[in-house]
């Protein structure tokens, strides 16, 4: 393959930038998640009502 | 009180969604029909471009940055669009989804702009011979990643959080002026940067066996870059009502 260095190195930008933004954005709505579940008084309500 | 009965019927559509309980229910049934065939489309299109299209008889491997290149170029077009139609909605109509919509654009925008430009570098060294020439479409590219940065920074730049976003906002939509620049400029000045080979009203000057991946790859990246920001915008609303917890319960306490 010709210009092989260039080539790979913009398929490793291309992967490697929406792999992060997309990991980055999984991880802030987990966390988010995990803290709204711990603070929100209705979300607290409706888990102190389910069964055990 | 329900967020849709304050305002004029027609306005109840845009507000409809303005409830953040209805718009996370919402985009939580959307985000895996928007994630998954991005993956699919986009891992399809990267390894048809990658091993499977032909080299161009002039440029050899080297098109195959193509397949990256041009996907980001559009998504960096793109993305301002959606930025400063976010910012005229927030603006014009005070829809708080907007607003956050804008700041959560900004910079994945910036993003896929660097990308663009990166891999625009990376095909001009073996192509014309240098990283940069001070051509029209990349300098007015080059500008487009300022506007997203300077987009980025203004909005974090005030204490109160509606300032930030109306400074924003107001940036996004005079920044909307470098959009037509970037379209136009092969046309209005002689550049280095080819024109477009594909245009709404004409055939694309590419081979058939050039042109599917990169379809495959533009459409990939396009429902990625939804995922992306629908993703950001359901944890921007869960932050969002995170703070607006904590400060009551600090008022509370006070």
């Amino acid at each position: 393959m010709t210009h092989l260095p260039f080539v790979a190195a913009s398929y490793a930008l291309g992967v490697l930038l929406p792999v992060i933004y997309a990991v980055a954005a999984v991880q802030r709505t987990r966390r988010a998640t995990r803290r709204l579940a711990a603070i929100d008084p209705r979300r607290a309500r409706s888990r102190g009502s389910l069964p055990a | 009180m329900d967020a849709t009965t304050s305002f004029p019927p027609q306005r109840r559509s845009l507000h409809r969604f303005a409830n953040p309980g209805r718009f996370l229910r919402l985009s939580g049934a959307v985000l895996p029909w928007l994630a998954i065939p991005a993956i699919l489309l986009t891992v399809i299109g990267l390894v048809w471009g990658l091993f499977f299209s032909p080299p161009d008889w002039q440029q050899g491997d080297a098109v195959r940055i193509m397949y990256i290149h041009v996907p980001a170029a559009w998504l960096a077009s793109a993305g301002y669009f959606a930025l400063a139609a976010c910012s005229a909605v927030a603006l014009i109509w005070r829809h708080p989804l907007a607003d956050l919509a804008a700041v959560e654009i900004g910079p994945v925008g910036a993003g896929v702009t660097a990308l663009c430009l990166a891999t625009g570098s990376l095909w001009g060294k073996p192509m014309w011979g240098a990283w940069w020439v001070w051509d029209a479409r990349l300098t007015s590219v080059l500008i487009l990643f300022f506007l997203y940065l300077g987009h980025i920074a203004l909005v974090r730049a005030f204490d109160s959080p509606e300032r930030g976003y109306r400074a924003g906002a107001i940036l996004a939509l005079v920044g909307a002026v470098d959009l037509p620049i970037i379209k136009f400029s092969v046309d209005w000045w002689n550049t280095l940067h080819q024109p477009d080979t594909i245009t709404l009203t004409g055939a694309p000057t590419m081979y058939i066996s050039m042109l599917w991946p990169l379809l495959f790859c533009t459409l990939g990246y396009t429902l990625g870059f939804a995922a992306i920001i629908v993703a950001r915008l359901r944890a921007a609303v869960m932050e969002r009502r995170i703070r607006a917890l904590l400060m009551a319960r600090v008022q509370e306490s006070a």
